[in-house]
């Protein structure tokens, strides 16, 4: 039975690691915003876009 | 897509003025503008995210001049070294996904920015960028050119690096993991009793429990000592007392119980407890980041303004650096910073901010212009009379209502009811401790520790922030944003009412203007348009825009008479325009209304009325208040509107016109004085005195972003029809908190009677504290939220 010792110190070391995690985030500023990074993630790689390409060609004669 | 709206930034389209493109309409050049900057650059995903997400770019031009002063950006970044600064800055405009998208690729459309991240709620941009590519100036007026201009002002300068705490999150997270774990390490004995095993180990589980009590017992719970240390000093019994004295006592009782092995302790439930009341702080600090209720003249002013050297050069100097006898260059548009006399030949300034009138006032060379205005039209010259702080406006900020401590002001409601509640409690367990001791002395110990435990109010102290919080979290929502969850309890609490007159309960935008007099035919509506385009004068150019648009005539002549009016030939037709002496034309009450009267070939026609537009349901708004409570419009404004005032309003309602700043903060402090809580809703720099001074200063605001002076609250101007429902709703949140003490004080009867017969068992705590929560914060938030529901 005395494996009961190692087993609850190992889960007492295992909550305070995340309870040291859980600071070092808060300290880090990690939940000083906390809609912005919901948003963020749902932006992927619409930069490019391929029908954009005319429309540019357009302006740009236009501006000379 | 909606022909009538910009695809840009939604504003409707006037059909004359559209523009197509790309086959999308837009209602102005500028809006066309940042499309072709967003589809030159490949980011017209921009418009996928949000509809019409953009706002229209507003001339900046030499607005922002004063970044390129060393001194004043060294003073504004965050971070600096010779490849990288980094500049945090605060956009109104942010609003929407597309916001952050198009924010966060800044980098695609100015080169030497290297990251840029949006902190939505605090509406913010922190943008890191090479100095060496491109500067603060560039990147400031690239913001402004894509419709997101940045928000400068003097508080920036001086605010520093602010520092945020968030200990109240680490003790937080410390109480849960203690309570998590603790709870784990009771369930062995409050299951498996009297088995072998459990008696073998329990010495360890103890001790163990004991050991991860401590940061929870030491730090987390170390805010309640000290408010309860202050108050007992202060000679007042909060509800603090009772807090840490449970707490306490708990923990003693616990280890004892160990150290003698008695039992298992109440380890569990005090960590709970803590953990429980630290959420209910949490829950009711919600803040709106964006918002700012500490606001005083600092966050109006510019950071700089142009000052002409002696040679004739230009120079942006910051604000604090302009001395007496400095000549200075104030643009169109442009808050005038300091006392100061014009130089320049004549100039309108618009006073709205600190006077409350509506109209702008002519000035003339010479004149004396006081500090907070703002310039309308061509750019003018100024010398200084008096540095900033020396200034008018801002020696109002030298009263005493803003220096006081606003806590100060007010008992809270658990406070009070602690009043009686303590005395109570010590009384009870003191009894039963007297009456137990002639029994047994040892059950006197242990009654007299439970009482104390069971007792211990963590269901009381958890009621008014819940409620407080939850009330304060819907009222946000529906556009009232209060400072804190104090100012709730005050809004319970009113009985007199004083609005402000310009700005609060009428709209600052739209001035309706109406016409008296023989009525002008379509031809001399022409003449009349044509004359006015010539003249910069505010009241001029607002009846331009009224008349509906007519064809361009030829001004033979033409001529501007200062303070008084504009005589214009067109042709054969002479026109005059103006105020009622120079037009030599008496009628009565000329002088009370803002007027511009017409006179067309030397025959007078009528005049243009300048009214005052009231906000919608301004009259059922003061029918339901007057009822239950005083209502006071306390104006800056001349008594010019009094009858119409009089014929709208409740007869109860008392108008006192003609107010000055440090009169209106005087009739509050004298209505106080006879005993009234005072609400005071304004708007506008010359109410802050007022907002200061009153119970509550609810500030209106067309736009909650930008300008509100310092107040207990902010209210977003189309809820203004609301504030009915939002007093009654502040009453009915407090009664919600006393249906809910009633609730947690028939749990601490239960507990009682476990703990005065000296049968409280661990076990019994551990179930009845949360449980009691729970109850409380689910009863408090569904009464809240039937009642926000409930017209």
């Amino acid at each position: 039975m005395s494996v009961i010792y190692m087993l609850i110190s190992i889960s007492i070391v295992v909550a305070v690691f995340f309870l040291y995690a859980f600071i070092k985030a808060v300290r880090g500023g990690q939940y000083d915003d906390d809609y912005t990074p919901s948003v963020r993630m749902l932006f992927d790689d619409e930069l490019v876009k391929e029908t954009n390409k005319n429309q540019i060609n357009i302006t740009e004669e236009k501006q000379l | 897509m909606n022909t009538s709206q910009c695809f840009h930034c939604g504003n409707e389209i006037i059909k004359k003025d559209e523009i197509l493109f790309d086959d999308k309409s837009f209602c102005c050049n500028g809006c066309k503008t940042v499309y072709e900057i967003f589809s030159q650059n490949d980011l017209s995903c921009y418009y996928d995210f949000q509809a019409a997400p953009g706002a229209t770019p507003q001339d900046i031009k030499g607005k922002y001049d004063f970044l390129a002063n060393e001194e004043i950006v060294n003073k504004l970044l965050e971070f600096q070294e010779r490849t990288t600064h980094i500049v945090s800055l605060y956009i109104p405009h942010i609003h929407c996904s597309s916001c952050i998208w198009i924010l966060e690729n800044l980098q695609r459309l100015q080169p030497g920015i290297g990251a840029s991240q949006v902190n939505f709620p605090n509406k913010k941009v922190r943008i890191t960028y090479n100095p060496e590519q491109t500067n603060l100036k560039q990147i400031v007026e690239m913001l402004c050119s894509i419709g997101y201009e940045p928000y400068i002002s003097l508080e920036n300068f001086d605010e520093g690096k602010k520092k945020v705490d968030r200990s109240l999150i680490y003790k937080l997270g410390v109480a849960f993991f203690c309570f998590g774990n603790i709870m784990l390490l009771s369930f062995p004995e409050y299951f498996e009793v009297n088995e072998f095993w459990i008696e073998q180990y329990k010495g360890f589980f103890r001790w163990l429990t004991f050991a991860l009590s401590l940061p929870a017992f030491i730090y987390s719970a170390s805010g309640y000592y000290v408010a309860a240390w202050k108050s007992i000093r202060q000679g007042m019994l909060n509800i603090e007392v009772p807090i840490a004295l449970g707490i306490v006592v708990m923990f003693v009782r616990s280890t004892i119980d160990i150290a003698f092995g008695y039992g298992q302790g109440f380890f569990d439930s005090m960590c709970g407890l803590i953990f429980f009341m630290l959420l209910g702080k949490l829950f009711q600090q919600k803040t709106y980041d964006f918002l700012s209720f500490e606001r005083d003249y600092k966050s109006y002013f510019p950071i700089a303004i142009t000052k002409i050297l002696s040679d004739g050069k230009e120079e942006a100097v910051q604000v604090y650096d302009i001395k007496k006898g400095d000549r200075l260059l104030i643009r169109n548009q442009e808050l005038i910073p300091v006392d100061g006399i014009l130089i320049s030949d004549k100039t309108s300034i618009d006073y709205s901010f600190v006077t409350g009138e509506a109209v702008a006032i002519e000035k003339k060379s010479g004149d004396k212009i006081f500090a907070g205005g703002k310039q309308l039209g061509k750019v003018i010259e100024m010398e200084v009379l008096f540095s900033v702080s020396q200034s008018y406006l801002t020696q109002l900020w030298s009263n005493d209502v803003f220096q006081k401590k606003v806590d100060q002001k007010h008992k809270s409601i658990t406070d009070k009811i602690s009043r009686y509640f303590t005395p109570a409690l010590l009384l009870l367990s003191v009894m039963s401790f007297g009456y137990w001791i002639f029994i047994d002395v040892s059950t006197a110990i242990n009654v007299f520790t439970a009482i104390l435990i069971v007792a211990c109010p963590c269901a009381l102290a958890l009621t008014a922030p819940f409620t407080l919080g939850n009330v304060l979290r819907i009222l946000g929502n529906r556009k009232l944003y209060l400072k804190n969850a104090i100012v709730i309890e005050q809004m319970a609490k009113v009985d007199t009412i004083v609005f402000d007159k310009t700005g609060t309960i009428t709209t600052n935008e739209k001035t309706a203007i109406t016409y008296e007099g023989d009525a002008l035919n379509a031809f001399e509506l022409k003449l009349l348009k044509n004359a006015l385009r010539g003249s910069n004068h505010p009241l001029s150019r607002r009846l331009y825009d009224f008349i509906p648009s007519q064809d361009k005539m030829e001004v033979t002549h033409f001529e501007e008479i200062i303070g008084k009016g504009v005589f214009a030939e067109l042709g054969e037709n002479k026109i005059k325009l103006g105020s009622s002496q120079f037009l030599q034309h008496m009628s009565e009450n000329t002088h009370k209304k803002t007027k511009v009267h017409v006179e067309i070939n030397g025959i007078y026609k009528g005049s243009y009325v300048f009214n005052n537009q009231y906000r919608k349901g301004l009259e059922q708004l003061f029918e339901s208040l007057a009822k239950k409570y005083n209502l006071i419009i306390l104006s800056g404004d001349n008594d010019g509107e009094r009858r119409i005032l009089e014929k709208m309003l409740p007869e109860s309602t008392v108008l006192v016109f003609n107010q000055k700043p440090e009169q209106k903060l005087a009739y509050i402090d004298n209505l106080q004085q006879q005993g009234k809580n005072v609400l005071m809703i304004g708007d506008g720099l010359n109410d802050a005195g007022a907002l200061a001074q009153s119970n509550i200063g609810i500030s209106i605001s067309e736009n909650v972003n930008v300008f509100s002076p310092a107040c207990d609250g902010i209210l977003d101007a189309s809820q203004f029809s609301k504030i009915a429902f939002f007093l009654k709703y502040a009453k009915n949140a407090m009664i919600t908190i006393y249906m809910s003490f009633g609730l947690s004080l028939l749990y601490n009867v239960v507990g009682l009677s476990y703990a005065v017969t000296g049968n409280l068992l661990p076990i019994v705590a551990a179930i009845i504290m949360p449980l009691s929560t729970i109850t409380i914060v689910s009863f408090v938030t569904i009464m809240s939220n039937v009642f926000a529901h409930r017209k």
